[in-house]
């Protein structure tokens, strides 16, 4: 990609490395190894990801007011809409994994608005972060059908209202379309962040010329704020498609 | 040309130092999965042990009160209609001992009217009377006057006639004259 410069303008300075800001590296030694146990870039904003979330609910709700403080409303909000997101989706008898799900939820949100910040490193954006979150997602899911339901939770995969002739094959379907689950799951949201993230370095790039830099910037100004709205949405959607999911565990009938 | 080959030059250092997507560059896996697992497990700590179960209660405080408030605010209005009530009811009250009252003072009123005005035809009754018998006593004294007067005049009459009149005799043709 570093390549792709048009020969005329290289002296303009036309560097495109829009997936650079997606290395991981050591936060004290960017030269040395990445260990398992390494302090990286993805650590500090993995913390600050915490700290964020600890700042809204714990000194956000620290008044226990029963007239809010803007903070503390925030976070009733978000407790609210979650609540009911899994309560209508998954179901009454799902509100046990609320916990759960609000962690998920608010563990991708604040990632994916922290990601948007200017020089910030989006953990989100990474397939090893969205991978396990969406293979924790599968895992509990599955468990938690088979465990509710035993082999009753094979149903999901047995079509009961179409023709008998055609079950065999839907239930192939299903069955690819289960496991492909945590695949789409995980690649929607670190593809949807990663891409908007590049897009923009890229846009950063051209910048640098003056001719067409005044089209650069407000490229990224525009693409900034889709961003805003995609890292809200993806992390919507993450959670949403986590209930639905849920929900098949508890109820696998069709 | 030869820029070129250089840039691809550098691309392909690039490329051995970061081999593709940086996404995929399987060496920093086991860093990043231990981070976001230990993130995961202490976001999923301090939601479930401090700040769900705050907003919970917060939540079920500020619904109760609401509903307490309600119930409270149900009840005002219910004592609100009841007083209502009970206000009109004294009106109609106050209103029916007024009538009452104004009924007995006229009552009252022409008793004593009543009274004065008896009072005042006897009053009147004995002045006439008296009128009368003053009147009377007038009468009479006038009739005595005159007759005492007739019967100077009838001696006068007579003595300047040349006669002793007998007085006697005088006086009782003046009282015969007189009666007839």
């Amino acid at each position: 990609m570093a390549t792709e410069a048009a020969p005329g303008e290289e002296t303009g300075g036309l560097v495109f490395h829009p997936l650079d800001q997606f290395i991981v590296k050591p936060l004290f030694n960017p030269e040395g190894a990445v260990h398992w146990y390494t302090i990286t870039n993805v650590t500090l904003w993995l913390a600050l990801a915490v700290v964020a979330i600890v700042a809204l609910f714990v000194l956000g709700t620290r008044g226990r007011a029963m007239v809010p403080s803007r903070s503390q409303s925030i976070g009733e909000v978000l407790y609210g809409f979650t609540y009911k997101m899994v309560e209508d989706v998954a179901g009454k008898d799902a509100i046990k994994f609320f916990p759960y799900i609000m962690t998920l939820f608010m563990f991708i949100l604040f990632s994916n608005y922290l990601g948007l910040i200017p020089a910030s490193f989006a953990t989100t954006s990474h397939i090893a972060v969205t991978g396990v979150l969406a293979l924790a997602v599968f895992l509990t899911v599955t468990i938690v059908g088979f465990v509710k339901n035993g082999v009753g939770f094979l149903g999901l995969f047995w079509v009961s209202s179409a023709p008998l002739v055609l079950r065999p094959i839907l239930a192939i379907i299903e069955l690819i379309s289960y496991f492909v689950r945590p695949v789409s799951h995980s690649i929607r949201l670190g593809g949807n962040i990663m891409a908007g993230h590049a897009v923009m370095k890229v846009f950063a790039g051209f910048a640098a010329v003056a001719a067409i830099s005044p089209f650069a910037v407000l490229s990224i100004t525009a693409i900034y704020g889709l961003e805003m709205l995609v890292a809200g949405v993806q992390a919507y959607v993450f959670t949403i498609l986590t209930c639905v999911y849920l929900k098949d565990a508890l109820h696998p009938s069709h | 040309m030869a820029s070129e080959t250089d840039n691809v030059a550098a691309g392909a250092a690039d490329a051995a130092a970061a081999p593709g997507m940086p996404q995929l560059d399987f060496s920093t896996f086991g860093n990043q999965i231990f981070w976001l697992v230990v993130t995961l497990v202490v976001i999923y700590f301090v939601l479930t042990r401090i700040a769900l179960p705050r907003i919970a209660g917060v939540l079920n405080d500020r619904q109760s009160s609401i509903t307490n408030d309600i119930a409270a605010a149900e009840d005002l209005k219910q004592k609100a209609v009841e007083a209502e009530e009970a206000y009109n009811q004294a009106l109609i009250d106050a209103r029916a001992k007024a009538q009452d009252i104004i009924a007995e003072a006229k009552a009252e009123i022409q008793a004593d009217l009543d009274e004065a005005a008896a009072k005042a035809d006897a009053e009147i009754a004995a002045r006439t009377a008296e009128s009368e018998k003053a009147i009377a006593a007038i009468r009479d004294g006038a009739v005595e006057s005159v007759k005492v007067v007739a019967k100077d005049v009838a001696q006068d009459v007579v003595a300047s006639m040349g006669f002793s009149a007998d007085a006697k005799a005088v006086t009782a043709a003046v009282t015969a004259r007189m009666k007839g």
